[in-house]
């Protein structure tokens, strides 16, 4: 609960915030909190992975970003009535759904009664892995890992086309103007 | 570059536990909390600490760029390589039974070897971003 309270403070505090370095580190302590939240529910791969890439490494990314663009906020050109409503009303929507979903940590909910007991009870003899985590990760869900790997290769491979792409644009320029 | 002395020493420190900790967790993901992604990340983290106190160049002489883009479809492959070797021997497509005679023994290599590709395209993938926004700021 203090937790999740400290999540909404800095949330306000990142709407608020109008210079662009104040709202990347706000959102590398709002990426801590989480972690801290996911170690509280117990899920500490996720918190693990939450700390080190949301916290540490797209700060630094952002902050590199930063280095690049103006780091104040513009002011927005107009209200927009209709965005605040459909994001209300999303928000409602969503809060409505979770009053539908069975209490944390109940041991007869759905998600917990379809494959995972079948993971919990044959893990260790399948995979000699003790972590179910990994087991589930990269062993019977492996075609997912595989997808997802593909996918961080591919988001690699784009940026650094980007990149480096307008780059070179940019010096074939100069060399024609040199001409 | 002329930076604090205390942050060069103490990065100096610092390093080589933040690399031992990134193979625990790539090593010991299989019996704690961690695993190829995590291990990547943090040691991505590595070489930008060392880029953010010595410098890119310094960065760049313990991580080259050659190196760290041909490391990004490597761990694919590598991924993708230990599905293939299943489907060459007569078995389903990433199905790790084929690494040892003892099928569970041989689940636990195809789980090490698929880590260890996750941690060369995510540790790789990483710092090649952190070079691509870095260079593109100069």
């Amino acid at each position: 609960m203090v937790l999740l309270t400290m999540l909404a403070v800095v949330t306000v505090a990142i709407l608020r915030q109008r210079s662009l370095f104040g709202v990347v580190v706000l959102s590398g302590i709002y990426s801590f909190l989480m972690a801290s939240v996911l170690i509280v529910l117990d899920a500490v791969d996720v918190a693990m992975t939450e700390a080190s890439v949301g916290t540490g490494v797209s700060t630094v990314i952002l902050l590199a970003t930063l280095h690049l663009i103006k780091t104040t906020e513009m002011r927005p050109v107009r209200r927009h009535a209709l965005a605040l409503a459909v994001a209300a009303a999303t928000g409602a929507v969503l809060v409505w759904g979770t009053l539908l979903l069975p209490p944390f940590g109940t041991a007869d909910a759905v998600i917990h009664s379809h494959v995972a007991a079948r993971y919990i009870a044959d893990t260790v003899r399948e995979t000699k892995v003790p972590n179910v985590v990994t087991a589930v990760l990269a062993d019977y869900r492996g075609y997912d890992t595989l997808g997802e790997t593909a996918v961080i290769f591919t988001a690699g491979i784009g940026v650094m086309l980007l990149l480096r792409g307008t780059q070179r644009r940019g010096n074939g320029n100069q060399e024609k103007t040199q001409l | 570059m002329t930076l604090d002395l205390i942050l060069r020493i103490g990065t100096k420190l610092v390093l080589p536990f933040i690399l031992l900790f990134a193979l625990y967790v790539q090593f010991h993901g299989d019996y704690g909390p961690g695993g190829g992604f995590q291990a990547g990340v943090i040691s991505a983290g590595m070489v930008i600490l060392v880029s953010i106190t010595f410098g890119l160049e310094t960065a760049l002489r313990i991580a080259p760029r050659s190196l760290v883009e041909r490391m990004i479809p490597l761990g694919v492959l590598i991924y993708a390589g230990t599905g293939v070797v299943g489907q060459l021997m007569g078995r389903n497509f990433l199905d790790y039974s084929i690494y040892s005679s003892d099928p569970a023994q041989g689940h636990a290599i195809g789980i090490f070897l698929v880590e260890a590709g996750v941690l060369v395209t995510v540790a790789s993938t990483m710092t090649a971003l952190f070079y691509a926004f870095v260079e593109r700021g100069r």
